[in-house]
């Protein structure tokens, strides 16, 4: 098959349980121009060295090549994610100022003792023996939208709300041919500015009564770089809530399907739990729940494996593909918990890498010892279970388990 | 020699700090089951240095809390407190300073270096005059910034130096620094971030004087009263730091036959030493701040690197050779990189920056507290410096490796309008006041000149 189509053939919802053979068909081929314009990249020191090129650009403004994601959504300006240095780098230090170092240095580390006792009373929430549990349902969603509420200071009672909209909006990246792009952009972008109008008013109600959370911070604080004005905090406190909304839930998810699948690795866990900080490492390389980061550009025509990628086209650096590429990691298709010199992309690289790292491991590292701890002999009651529609942000829409008989 | 792995036998290393830690860590890691001897001037065991000019003059860490955390048991004998005074290659013996004599199969050098003392050493006893090398010389001098000095007076702005006066500023201690050349960190990285270092000490309250030295350190009842400098002018101060560079350990190899001196002890690319005959050694190692090594990357010049990153690189190295041979040993071939933290700013070098003729700020904005220096030797890269972006230099480190062309191409993010190259303005490393973090201890190409005197 042509290479010029391999973008809609991983988007294709009938890979989603496996997009893996076609990102070594990727691998294969270095870096490939798709028919719309825009490029894959898929091999692992080509992605690391795009991510850390300073011509590469984060900001989808500049694209002048049609962009894959549909149109930019123009009136709302993007958040530090979606943004270039100098502004990146100012927005992203006024945003860690109150959530790691070296202002916060043990903000994250404190919540432990938290993130375990909600994962522990969803783990009470299981029922009696013998019943089904949707991992994703009732354990892998609450526990991070639970701590990404209290972390930020957004009720929990308005769970519905945000939830809707941050559904809406990660539609907006989700490229599944044969749908109308306008209209899902559109849906999108309201979706996105509903939001960013809740988060507005909240962190307003705490200017001048701060309290311990960030919206309060980022609303109080003076830091040397002046402080985030009204619509920089709102596009930063939607990012921050849809990041902490969408993407750890793939990682426990995936985590549990991935144990479920190696009943050795998940052995080896429950005996020796310190090997758990390893393990979450070598899921998140080897089921990466953000699977590609399609936003990137080139802001100068640039030369990756002998190809000129040209400036202003659509860039897409496909990160599960990179993560097992057999040039950089041996027997890159096994999952090793105890893998040396893993050196991922899980979390992407350079001045973008994740900001919420720290927090989905933890997070990730409780949430599955708390499930060894908790359950006994489990199965998969379907297996590839269903997925969510996303290519991007790939992970199980529904993981059903049952005891073992 | 059959090529087999020498996993047992005695191995000594001299010098405990954080290369012999690392280096004895790494050789039973990978399997050597031998006697294991580190030998160690300080009676402390293995501690960190960078936090001496940071943390710990701050009064933010203790000076005995900055042990350095061990990768796993080492199983040593541990010989601490005695200085080593002698090499005796014929034998195969370390000699100590205590008379014991220290038999071994392979022999790892990694002693380090020392403060250079202030040359006037009736001077250099009075009460108030520092150097900042080891933990213990940090905490006095903590001590004494807790105690509240009506002046410091530091002597040389390199990092030490400009890192020490930082401390101070922060601590609201007043600061005069008297520096030889015309700028701070300007033997290390050249004009332009030394113009740059001397604005942003300036603009911490910093009393900096360029372009001066200090004759002489003044005393009344035994007690640091001020300082004279070549100007005329006279400094009031209590304290006085002294961060004139550091000096090799090789005192002790003198008369040994190995290649040792002031400029550190040669050795190949896989840590081995030469002797005084230039012949490689097979059983004498060489690791950190004491080490000259070819580097390919700058054109096969002996570096010597005082950085932190570089003793734990080359202890593994070394390591890794000693028990290893033939085609199973590494060379060491990693960049060279070191950071700074000083003014509330970080600064983060990667590659030579004297191993330069050009430079040029290649992102960000020297006025704004933030860029990224590319400097360029005959048109292709060898080295950058940033300040407050230290992610972006991963990317000029791949630059580094592949001598990519200089000045990089168009493109990159929060690229100043400006963006053209001036000569870099590093010191000719052979007459350098106080050692750079990197010294090229070679010559460079282009400037190997004969002179000739024209005739009577």
């Amino acid at each position: 098959m042509s290479t010029e189509t391999l973008f809609h053939r991983i988007a294709d919802y009938a890979s989603r349980p496996d997009p893996y053979p076609l990102y070594a068909e990727l691998r294969e081929h270095g870096v490939v121009r798709q028919d719309d314009g825009s490029y894959l990249v898929g091999t692992y020191d080509e992605i690391a060295a795009l991510l850390h090129d300073p011509r590469i650009s984060s900001d989808r403004r500049l694209r002048t090549v049609p962009d894959p994601l549909g149109p930019g959504q123009d009136d709302v300006p993007p958040a530090f994610i979606g943004l270039d240095d100098p502004e990146h780098d100012r927005l992203r230090r006024l945003t860690m100022r109150p959530f790691g170092p070296p202002h916060s240095p043990g903000r994250i580390d404190a919540l432990r003792d938290e993130i375990s006792r909600i994962a522990g009373e969803l783990a009470d929430g299981f029922g009696g023996d013998g019943k089904r549990i949707d991992i994703v349902d009732d354990f892998a969603y609450p526990l991070p939208v639970t701590v990404i509420c209290r972390l930020l200071g957004v009720p929990t009672e308005d769970e519905p709300r945000f939830r809707a909209w941050s559904d809406t909006i990660v539609a907006g990246f989700d490229s599944t041919p044969g749908e109308d792009p306008e209209q899902r952009v559109r849906s999108a972008t309201e979706a996105r500015r509903a939001m960013a109008l809740y988060l507005g008013e909240l962190a307003e109600s705490r200017r001048g009564h701060p309290s311990d959370d960030m919206l309060s911070a980022l609303v109080n604080d003076e830091a040397p770089e002046g402080r985030m004005n009204r619509i920089e905090l709102m596009t930063t406190s939607v990012l921050l809530l849809i990041a902490g909304h969408e993407t750890t839930v793939n990682l426990i998810t995936n985590g549990v399907l991935t144990l479920l699948r190696h009943p050795d690795a998940l052995a080896r866990l429950r005996d020796d739990p310190a090997l758990m900080p390893q393990a979450v490492e070598e899921l998140l390389r080897y089921e990466p729940p953000v699977q590609m980061l399609p936003q990137r550009t080139p802001l100068a025509d640039v030369e990756v494996s002998g190809v000129t990628v040209p400036q202003g086209a659509p860039l897409i650096l496909v990160l599960a593909a990179g993560n097992r590429d057999p040039l950089r990691f041996a027997e890159p298709d096994r999952f090793d918990i105890t893998r040396p010199d893993n050196q991922h992309l899980g979390f992407g690289s350079g001045v973008h890498s994740c900001f919420g790292a720290p927090l989905a491991r933890i997070e990730t590292q409780i949430a599955l010892t708390t499930l060894l701890h908790r359950l006994g002999d489990l199965r998969l009651v379907e297996d590839p279970p269903p997925y969510r529609t996303n290519p991007v942000l790939r992970g199980p829409r529904h993981l059903v388990v049952e005891p073992r008989a | 020699m059959p090529a087999e792995a020498r996993s047992d036998g005695r191995i000594v290393i001299v010098g405990a700090s954080l290369a012999g830690l690392r280096a004895a860590e790494t050789l039973r890691d990978e399997g050597f089951s031998g006697e294991l001897t580190l030998v160690g001037e300080e009676p402390h065991p293995p501690y960190d240095r960078p936090p001496l000019t940071k943390q710990v003059l701050l009064g933010r860490v203790r000076a005995d809390d900055v042990g350095l955390p061990r990768r796993r048991a080492v199983e040593a004998r541990w010989k601490l407190g005695v200085r080593a005074s002698g090499l005796d290659l014929y034998g195969k013996k370390v000699l100590l300073a205590n008379g014991e004599q220290l038999p071994f199969d392979r022999l790892l050098i990694a002693t380090g270096t020392r403060a250079r003392p202030w040359p006037d050493p009736d001077a250099a006893r009075l009460d108030g005059v520092f150097t900042v090398r080891t933990r213990d010389d940090a905490g006095r001098l903590a001590e004494r910034f807790a105690a509240g000095p009506r002046r410091v007076l530091v002597i040389g702005a390199g990092f030490t130096g400009s890192e020490i006066a930082s401390a101070c500023r922060e601590r609201g201690i007043e600061v005069t620094v008297a520096e030889r050349g015309p700028a701070p960190l300007v033997g290390a990285l050249g004009g332009t971030l030394g113009a740059f270092a001397a604005r942003m000490q300036r603009a911490h309250g910093v009393d900096l004087r360029c372009g001066v030295t200090v004759t002489g350190l003044k005393g009344a009842d035994g007690r640091l009263t001020g300082a004279e400098l070549s100007d005329g002018g006279r400094i009031d101060a209590d304290i006085a730091v002294i961060a004139l560079g550091a000096v090799r350990n090789t005192e002790w190899l003198a008369g040994s036959g190995l290649a040792a001196g002031p400029r550190g002890v040669a050795c190949d690319a896989g840590c081995r030493a030469f002797d005084m005959y230039g012949i490689v050694t097979d059983d004498i190692f060489v690791a950190g701040d004491v080490a000259r090594f070819p580097h390919p990357l700058f054109e096969y010049q002996m570096l010597s690197l005082e950085h932190w990153g570089n003793a734990v690189a080359q202890a593994e190295v070394a390591a890794h050779n000693m028990i290893s041979s033939g085609p199973h040993r590494r060379p060491h071939l990693t960049v060279p990189a070191f950071w700074s933290s000083q003014f509330g700013l970080n600064i983060k070098s990667i590659g030579v920056p004297t191993f330069s003729d050009q430079v040029v700020v290649a992102q960000g904005s020297p006025e704004e507290g933030r860029l990224v220096a590319v400097y360029g030797y005959r048109g292709r890269v060898t080295a950058a410096v940033s300040v407050n972006r230290a992610k972006w230099l991963e990317h000029y480190r791949r630059l580094i490796e592949t001598a990519a062309p200089f000045p990089p191409g168009p493109g990159a993010a929060d690229r100043p309008e400006s963006a053209e190259p001036v000569p870099s303005d590093v010191p000719d490393p052979k007459v350098l006041s106080h050692g750079p973090t990197v010294a090229l201890t070679g010559h460079l190409p282009d400037r190997r000149l004969t002179l000739v005197r024209p005739g009577g």
